[in-house]
């Protein structure tokens, strides 16, 4: 098991790279640059900024200087938000984003979990219809309408909760952000969770839980167990997903998370802050692979890696 | 009233089936499965439930155990010693089951929960009904293992059903359904999926099991081998229906019933005629191996070599069919699609005056056309999105691309009428068809090209017995009448022997031993050719009963 994470680990370098490498390309192909403002500058300055900041250089040699100076871990300084490298300004973000998305997942899986069994085990029942019904609205309706919504009646129809703001990562501030985010979440785990059970419910070996008289307790915590399988393989990509960030919840309710600055730095074209974002969601991306690969494994003793 | 005499009979029974209905709802409308089934196993008994598939053999018991899939809806009654299972709670249902009455089943590759270990199965099921602690339940569980002969039960507790053979997960549901010595063990096919050898040894272990602990034996079967050795009850089930039941022995003697009869003669009869002494060698192999490169560890750097097929000689005479006999994973398949290329292999193979090996994929396809292959599977085998003519016709349109469709139909309507199809059928689609049919389409496809030599891989293996005995009979027929060469590869010698003009038995890749039918299984020379003529026999029923 060691020498597969090890061996996976190898095998996301080219992958990164590759990522790294194509996310540059494409950021220079797209027109303009970081200093063109509405008014243009001087050409003297605008030469002078472009030799400060590296431009100046010829694109290759941009991109080398780029791939060593990640290697020794620096992203490089922000082009748009002068005062801050970008390293300093995704260690900020970083663990707001992180926050809310780990909450995010947990409840998605307990509640999803929890609904997509029940359904299963009353398949065809009114409580069945209900959970699907409530699943495919989940999924259907967007998030930036669910927010305002939640805004509006518990921030200010009924003042329980705070409308929006970070306020240093208190509970009541991260409850709607959080819901906000774990509904499609909810949604998607339940209906694959009951889709699962339901099979699980049907396969053979169920069938000879019953035949021992095992009772009902145990047959649903066999039939669990393998109808959690599939979850495993979405949430991981999921949750790299959530943990690096929403724009659109971060941007409703106004929190410091890292989601915005990947639309903020492709628009400003601050190309250091796009490429930092780039390496976090693939570093991610691929931490979050290799965990379900192993916890795959852990659950499933058909699956072995040599 | 009731009299004394049944009364009585009643009490004997350990299980007491009354007018048992079972229906399904299905998209297509509601099934009836079961018609009102009334049987009784009496204490220590053993029932053989028998028919062919979708006879509602087994539908029955798993109604009368409340196992239906959740569809399934049942009517009437089933007394466990006297106690109602039909409608009774889950609760009280769970109080028999495991513990009064328990089943094995036909899958054992399925029947097993993939994801816990055979000794947490096992524990749980005996703490369950025993009330044992955990370190009893253990030892109970080992004992368990031990008694349905599994080696080293102590280390097998911890093994998962994945790691262990086809047999030994039977054992293992053999010792999960034994462990609370039920007083009634329904066994659904149990044998069906395994190896002519192993199901020997599960029939003695079961006959054992139930000599020693004397709980009633329900049979589910469609193998009448199986009911003659083991069964002293038979009850014969068709269409959802019991038609004949009676003492083994008197039903097998004086089948009143006349399909009890088609089934008792179902099995494969008559012989293959001989072919001409000087007929012409079509195939001929040797030295001929298959082996496969499994490439384990960091970057494939470890290798293991598996000898599929190890230096195998054989040879096929125009018309003549030679049997290869042999259970799973002793290379038989192998070997037949290396003969025709579809598995890659060294040595020498020679079709008529060519060598195969050598010949480049241009060169190989018009040889293709006197090489056709007919497969296990009939359902696997068929496109679902052609129609049966189309299927039929498909290697016309390579292989003699001049004719016109018009032309290659009317071939295709002659092929299936040769198979014994109604030519009208060949604009409908293979799922409209049941498994007999299949493989005659199957065979019309390979005929259909007039080939020299066909492969007939495990062609009857699915079918059910009465459907086996016709294809085996269309099979000699067309033989006899285009004089084409037969590789017949099977594990069934009843089948075999009335196919072949030779056989010759395969173990590891190697053939123990060849001869002329009726020598090689009269006299069979090699241990491992007695071995499964042995169990073949205990299979038919013509070893005496222990």
């Amino acid at each position: 098991m060691v020498g597969f994470a090890l061996r996976r680990c190898l095998g996301a370098v080219p992958t990164l790279f590759a990522v790294v490498t194509l996310a540059f390309f494409l950021m220079r192909l797209a027109p303009g640059g970081p200093f063109d403002l509405e008014r243009p500058l001087e050409a003297k300055i605008m030469e002078n900024l472009q030799r400060v900041y590296g431009l100046d250089r010829p694109l290759h040699e941009q991109y080398l200087r780029y791939l060593a100076n990640l290697l020794q871990g620096d992203l490089g300084p922000s082009f748009f938000m002068r005062d801050f490298t970008v390293g300093q300004i995704l260690m900020q973000g970083l663990p707001v984003s992180m926050a809310l998305g780990a909450s995010a997942i947990l409840l998605a899986l307990v509640v999803g979990t929890g609904l997509g069994a029940f359904a299963a085990w009353r398949q065809n029942s009114a409580a069945d219809h209900a959970v699907v019904g409530l699943a495919t609205a989940g999924v259907t309706i967007p998030n930036f309408v669910v927010a305002p919504v939640l805004q509006i009646v518990f921030g200010l129809g009924l003042a329980w909760l705070p409308v929006g703001g970070w306020n240093d990562g208190a509970v009541r501030n991260a409850i709607l952000p959080v819901i906000v985010l774990a509904l499609p979440q909810i949604a998607v785990v339940a209906r694959m969770i009951r889709a699962a059970m339901i099979e699980a419910l049907r396969a053979d070996h169920i069938r000879t839980l019953r035949s021992l008289g095992l009772g009902t307790f145990i047959v649903v915590v066999h039939a669990l167990r393998g109808a959690m399988l599939p979850i495993v393989s979405y949430l991981g990509p999921t949750a790299a997903a959530l943990l690096t960030g929403s724009v659109v919840v971060e941007t409703i309710f106004g929190l410091p998370g890292i989601g915005r600055y990947f639309v903020e730095g492709a628009l400003n074209r601050d190309y250091t802050l796009v490429m930092g974002t780039v390496v976090v969601v693939a570093v991610f991306v691929l931490v979050f692979n290799l965990v379900v690969d192993i916890l795959y494994a852990a659950l499933d003793p058909r699956v072995r890696y040599e | 009233m009731r009299s004394t005499r049944a009364t009585a009979e009643m009490e004997a029974s350990v299980l007491s089936i009354r007018d048992l209905d079972v229906r399904f709802r299905t998209q297509a409308g509601e099934l009836h499965a079961v018609r009102r089934v009334s049987l009784d196993i009496a204490r220590g008994d053993t029932l053989a439930i028998v028919g062919e598939s979708g006879s509602g053999k087994s539908q029955t018991m798993l109604a009368a155990l409340g196992l239906l899939a959740s569809n399934g809806i049942v009517a009437g009654s089933a007394k466990l010693d006297g106690v109602e299972m039909v409608g009774a709670s889950q609760k009280a249902l769970d109080r028999l089951r495991g513990r009064r009455v328990a089943m094995i089943f036909q899958e054992p590759m399925t029947s097993l929960d993939p994801l816990y270990t055979v000794g947490s199965l096992l524990v749980t099921t005996i703490k369950r009904h025993q009330g044992l602690g955990a370190a009893a339940a253990r030892a109970k569980a080992i004992a368990m293992l031990a008694r349905v002969r599994i080696a080293e039960p102590e280390a097998r507790l911890s093994s998962y059903p994945h790691e262990l053979s086809g047999g030994q997960r039977q054992r293992v549901m053999i010792a999960l359904a034994l462990a609370n010595r039920p007083d009634l063990l329904v066994a659904d096919e149990p044998t069906t999926a395994l190896d002519v050898t192993i199901q020997a040894e599960i029939l003695e272990l079961l006959a054992e099991l139930q000599a020693e602990m004397g709980m009633a034996i329900a049979f589910i079967t469609h193998d009448l081998g199986i009911v003659r050795r083991f069964a002293r009850h038979v009850a014969v089930m068709r269409g959802g229906e019991i038609v004949e039941t009676g003492p083994t022995h008197d039903v097998f003697a004086n089948p009143r019933d006349a399909y009890t009869r088609e089934l008792i003669d179902a099995e494969p009869s008559g012989r293959k005629m001989p072919i001409v002494a000087d007929a012409p060698i079509l195939l001929e192999a040797r030295d001929m191996r298959v082996h496969f490169d499994l490439r384990l560890g960091f970057f494939g750097a470890k290798r293991l070599a598996i000898k599929a097929v190890d230096g195998v000689d054989v040879q096929v005479r125009a018309g003549e069919t030679l049997g290869i006999v042999g259970e799973s994973g002793s290379g038989k398949s192998t070997l037949a699609r290396a003969l025709v290329r579809l598995a890659p292999a060294a040595g020498l193979v020679r079709f008529e005056d060519r060598a195969l090996l050598p010949l480049s994929k241009a060169q190989l396809r018009p040889v293709r056309r006197s090489l056709q292959l007919v497969f296990q599977d009939p359902y696997g085998s068929l496109s679902p999105r052609l129609t049966v003519g189309e299927i039929v016709s498909e290697g016309l349109r390579v292989h003699s691309p001049e004719l016109s469709a018009n032309a290659r139909d009317a071939r295709a309507a002659a092929a299936l009428e040769e198979v014994r199809l109604d030519a009208a059928l060949r604009h409908r689609f293979p799922h409209e068809f049941s498994g007999g049919q299949r493989q005659r389409i199957a065979i019309a496809r390979a005929i259909i090209l007039r080939p020299k030599l066909v492969l007939l891989d495990e062609p009857t293996s699915a079918l059910d017995r009465s459907i086996q005995k016709t294809i085996v009979e269309l099979l000699r027929e067309l033989q006899a009448k285009h004089g084409m060469g037969y590789v017949f590869i099977s594990h069934d010698i009843a089948t075999v022997r009335a196919m072949a003009d030779r056989i010759a038995v395969m173990k590891d890749g190697k053939i123990v031993e060849e001869g002329p039918t009726e020598t090689l299984l009269g006299h069979p020379q090699a241990d491992y050719t007695r071995r499964l003529l042995a169990a073949a026999a205990l299979e038919r029923g013509t070893a005496r009963p222990i």
